[in-house]
């Protein structure tokens, strides 16, 4: 089971903080396309992805990265703080 | 060296005059203040972040700017939640032995946070509510500071 978390906007069009997953997914893109899969609200999340960051376990990463041993998989929009 | 992740406000002008209070060692020291503006209309904004990764983020960020600078010491203190205008969000202070690089460093901590640290802005007004896009030009400033 992976943890995943989402932010914002993300958080806001999936109607969930967080949730865990039971996936085979081998990287977070493979992860995003058994979400997109799942339901309509999913799918609008990510259907663009460059608008999407991703952080495993707490650090920022590429959609290519894999997940083995990722216990923490997070998606929001690029940052905005400062 | 440090970071601070919290919802209240904070007094910027007694954090500076604490952080530059007996420094010998430093000549220099640069502050800045982020706050909440009013482009018109704007009743207020309300800050989303990721605690856990924040501070990590935050940690990081001051610990590469201490790496590149010979900085005696850097605060870094950031606000989630909700703020009105005018409020403090955010500040950076940093103390260096001359002034070229405390304001070097002051502004790649600024740049950094921007960009890599996981805070959300989102700004509530007559109109509605609406997500703060990210810039490009933020992104783009973080290519200055490249040592390749």
């Amino acid at each position: 089971m992976i943890d995943v978390l989402y932010f914002a906007w993300v958080r806001e069009r999936i109607g969930l903080s967080k949730e865990q997953v039971e996936s085979s997914a081998a990287t977070v893109a493979d992860l995003v396309e058994e979400l997109k899969a799942r339901e309509e609200r999913y799918a609008a999340a990510f259907a663009d992805l460059a608008a999407v960051r991703v952080a495993l376990d707490q650090e920022l990463a590429e959609f290519d990265a894999p997940l083995a041993g990722v216990r923490e998989v997070a998606f929001f929009p690029p940052m905005t703080g400062g | 060296m440090r970071v601070r992740v919290q919802a209240e406000p904070f007094d910027f002008g007694a954090e500076c005059g604490a952080f530059a209070s007996g420094r010998a060692d430093a000549g220099a020291v640069v502050s800045f203040a982020g706050i909440v503006r009013d482009d018109g209309g704007l009743a207020r904004m309300e800050l989303e972040h990721y605690p856990g990764m924040t501070e990590r983020a935050l940690q990081r960020i001051a610990s590469e700017a201490t790496r590149r600078w010979p900085l005696r010491d850097c605060l870094v203190i950031h606000r989630f939640g909700t703020m009105l205008p005018g409020e403090t969000i955010m500040m950076v202070a940093t103390a260096a032995p001359h002034r070229a690089d405390a304001f070097a460093a002051a502004e790649f901590l600024m740049d950094y946070l921007k960009s890599r640290a996981p805070f959300w802005k989102k700004e509530f007004g007559a109109d509605g509510a609406a997500w703060v896009a990210a810039k490009d030009a933020d992104e783009k400033a973080l290519g200055r500071w490249s040592e390749d």
